[in-house]
């Protein structure tokens, strides 16, 4: 499928050049645009195409009130930069407070923008998540933002690929993000660089869109640039009436398109790898790269546990960092603040599945919980729904949407020593605040421990 | 960007494997809207260690940074290869680098070098026990070596990477080269295909 999308982009190819490959769709935000812009004006070149551009602010925005102005200097300047190079060029953008305005990779999908067989890029590696559409969907460095904004394409080599199957069916109570967890768990965080991943199989066939974002968001955490899942009637359902999508004529045109770029039977790949989902569990990572992930069953791994030397060295600094000692059972770790959010996990299904648990329960004594929704569209149906209200009577607190603890840009930040269960996609040291520690959980996982104070499953509560 | 032809120097070792983006420079740098004065960020939250090797004076003036495997894996942040540059960095050896980190030190000329695990793991050792250990890289044959303890080895850009290092050429004006094409490409787009006005 890859391999198809690519072809049906190809501007120009020349012997021993990279191919030169058109861009249907180009994502911007304030962290990693203001120098491209820069760059743009410096040598007198102009967007290209505005009217395929669209940009938003969400990594730094503030999520607390949208009435008190941002208090951080330098993230307002940020912020205020994307918004005035959007005016000079034309490019629609969505501001703070804005009723489209989100996460990058939330808002492309629930407005239609993210449809099958396309190139779509973006200055932030999570733009894997448009994967999930069958688009090929990747994350690209400043200077190549900038080469989008003045050509509308990129000269790409192109990657190998690999299949990963998903046979069998997840057991109750397991979710896409325990499955993408257990994913980079078995295939590394390098296993998959050089490669554009595929998933698919039963279990993949059966994830909602939303589940398949999930799992094509955290491609990047194993190493690939881009994943991808070939479009099928839960995609074409989930794209009918969305406000960018094709309507009427165009649409019955587009979706024989869209099928066209399914992965042929027989295709082959450069290397396959097979998962049985019905033997995942619950997973939590336990270190500071999302591959050192268990069971939640499971207890803290020992150094000793790891063969390759490598693994062995980084888990002696991953435990020492995570305050952690081998043989504790990871239900028996407490955390003192919960983060359901971010790329991952920040879409009206993810919420639902948190309040289902937040229910009639009360977040547990001195725990703080932000709970921030991925754009402003997710907020508005989930207060339509009284998730909103699910959460605060819980005790846990209801934000503007953003990227907000996922990467702690804006005021949302751990303090040092300070421990998390979050639904975000990376547990680096300091990713969360300097110092912090990030356990990376569902939010099945997320909203249970916020109620036992530790970490823990929903079955684990009462 | 400027040409790369030979890269003479000493080397840092930086013995971790999996050193992401956000380690390179924490997120609190990415708020700036310049593209100068990174250096000042690198690796900041490691350097707060006085045992960190960036603070071992021995390796002061050193050009190459040795890294173990998966080097700059998860953000995209090209801030990361700024803040190696600005800090004085020309060229990174590992075993593997993560795509993105890899494909933006070819767009701003930080020489990324990949060569074997065990010729990576050799060289980490020898830097270590020898901070005064001169190292050459030359861009045009794909190599890299270490006289004073016999030690070379190869290493292959796609040759068009090569080039463009050589040259020091701008990626934007290559493609502009192929405008025509672009033009004729976007008179063919289906009719379906989204806009975002």
């Amino acid at each position: 499928m890859a391999e198809k999308v690519w072809e049906a982009h190809l501007v120009h190819r020349a012997e021993g050049e990279p191919d030169l490959l058109y861009i249907d769709l180009h994502l911007v935000h304030e962290v990693t645009s203001p120098q491209a812009f820069d760059g743009i004006r410096l040598a007198g070149r102009t967007v290209r195409r505005p009217d395929l551009t669209i940009a938003t602010a969400d990594h730094n925005v503030p999520t607390t009130s949208l009435d008190l102005p941002i208090e951080d200097p330098i993230s307002k300047k940020q912020l205020e930069v994307l918004t005035a190079n959007c005016a000079e060029f034309g490019i629609t953008c969505f501001n703070r407070g804005d009723a489209n305005q989100g996460i990058v990779h939330v808002i492309g999908p629930e407005l239609g923008l993210t449809q099958p067989g396309m190139t779509i890029v973006c200055g932030d590696s999570h733009t894997s998540t448009h994967g999930a559409f069958g688009a090929l969907a990747f994350g690209i460095g400043t200077s190549e933002v900038e080469h989008v904004l003045a050509t509308q394409s990129l000269p790409l080599t192109k990657p190998k690929t690999m299949a990963i199957t998903v046979t069998g069916s997840l057991q109750p109570g397991v979710t896409a993000k325990d499955l993408v967890l257990a994913i980079i768990g078995e295939i590394g965080t390098g296993g998959g660089m050089g490669y554009v991943l595929e998933y698919r199989g039963e279990a993949i066939e059966a994830l909602s869109m939303e589940g398949r974002m999930t799992v094509c968001n955290m491609s990047i955490e194993a190493g690939a640039r881009a994943g991808l899942i070939a479009p099928d009637d839960v995609t074409i359902a989930y794209l009918e009436g969305k406000e960018h999508a094709p309507k009427g004529e165009a649409f019955d045109a587009a979706k024989a398109a869209w099928l066209s770029y399914r992965t042929d039977e027989g295709a082959t790949f450069d290397r396959e790898v097979i998962i049985d989902a019905s033997t995942i569990s619950p997973q939590v990572s336990w270190g500071t790269n999302p591959a050192q992930v268990a069971p939640l069953s499971a207890t803290v791994p020992s150094p000793d546990d790891f063969a390759d030397p490598a693994e062995r060295e980084a888990a002696i600094r991953a435990l020492q960092y995570m305050d952690l000692v081998p043989g504790t059972p990871l239900k028996d770790i407490r955390v003192e603040t919960v983060f359901i959010g971010s790329c991952t996990n920040s879409r009206i299904e993810d919420l639902r599945l948190a309040a289902s648990i937040f229910e009639g329960r009360k977040v547990a004594e001195g725990l703080r919980v932000l709970i921030v929704p991925g754009s402003h569209r997710v907020k508005a149906q989930a207060q339509a729904e009284g998730l909103d209200a699910i959460f605060t009577a819980a005790g846990a607190e209801w934000r503007e949407p953003g990227c907000s603890m996922c990467l702690a840009m804006n005021p949302d930040k751990l303090a040092p020593g300070e421990r998390s269960a979050s639904t975000s996609n990376r547990n680096f040291e300091g990713r969360q605040g300097r110092g912090g520690r990030t356990h990376l959980v569902s939010p099945a996982v997320a909203a249970a421990t916020a109620i036992a104070g530790h970490l823990a499953s929903p079955g684990d509560i009462t | 960007m400027k040409p790369v032809t030979v890269i003479t120097g000493r080397a840092i070792p930086l013995n971790r494997s999996d050193v992401d983006t956000d380690q390179i420079i924490p997120s609190d740098w990415l708020k700036r809207v310049e593209r100068t004065g990174f250096g000042a960020g690198l690796f900041s939250e490691w350097r707060d260690d006085r045992d960190f090797v960036l603070n071992d004076e021995r390796f002061q003036g050193a050009s190459i940074l040795v890294a173990g495997p998966n080097f700059g894996t998860g953000s995209s942040r090209e801030h990361a290869v700024w803040a190696l540059m600005d800090y004085g960095f020309e060229a990174v050896i590992s075993s593997r680098f993560a795509d993105i980190f890899f494909s933006n030190c070819t767009k701003q000329g930080l020489l990324p070098v990949t060569i074997a695990p065990e010729k990576a793991s050799a060289l980490l050792d020898a830097v270590t026990a020898d901070p005064s250990l001169e190292i050459t890289i030359d861009v045009a044959r794909g190599t890299i070596e270490a006289p004073a303890i016999g030690m070379s080895a190869t290493f292959a850009l796609e040759p068009f990477t090569t080039e463009r290092f050589l040259n020091g050429w701008d990626d934007i004006g290559l493609t502009l080269r192929n405008e025509q094409d672009l033009t004729s490409f976007e008179a063919k787009r289906p009719a379906y295909l989204p806009t975002t006005a």
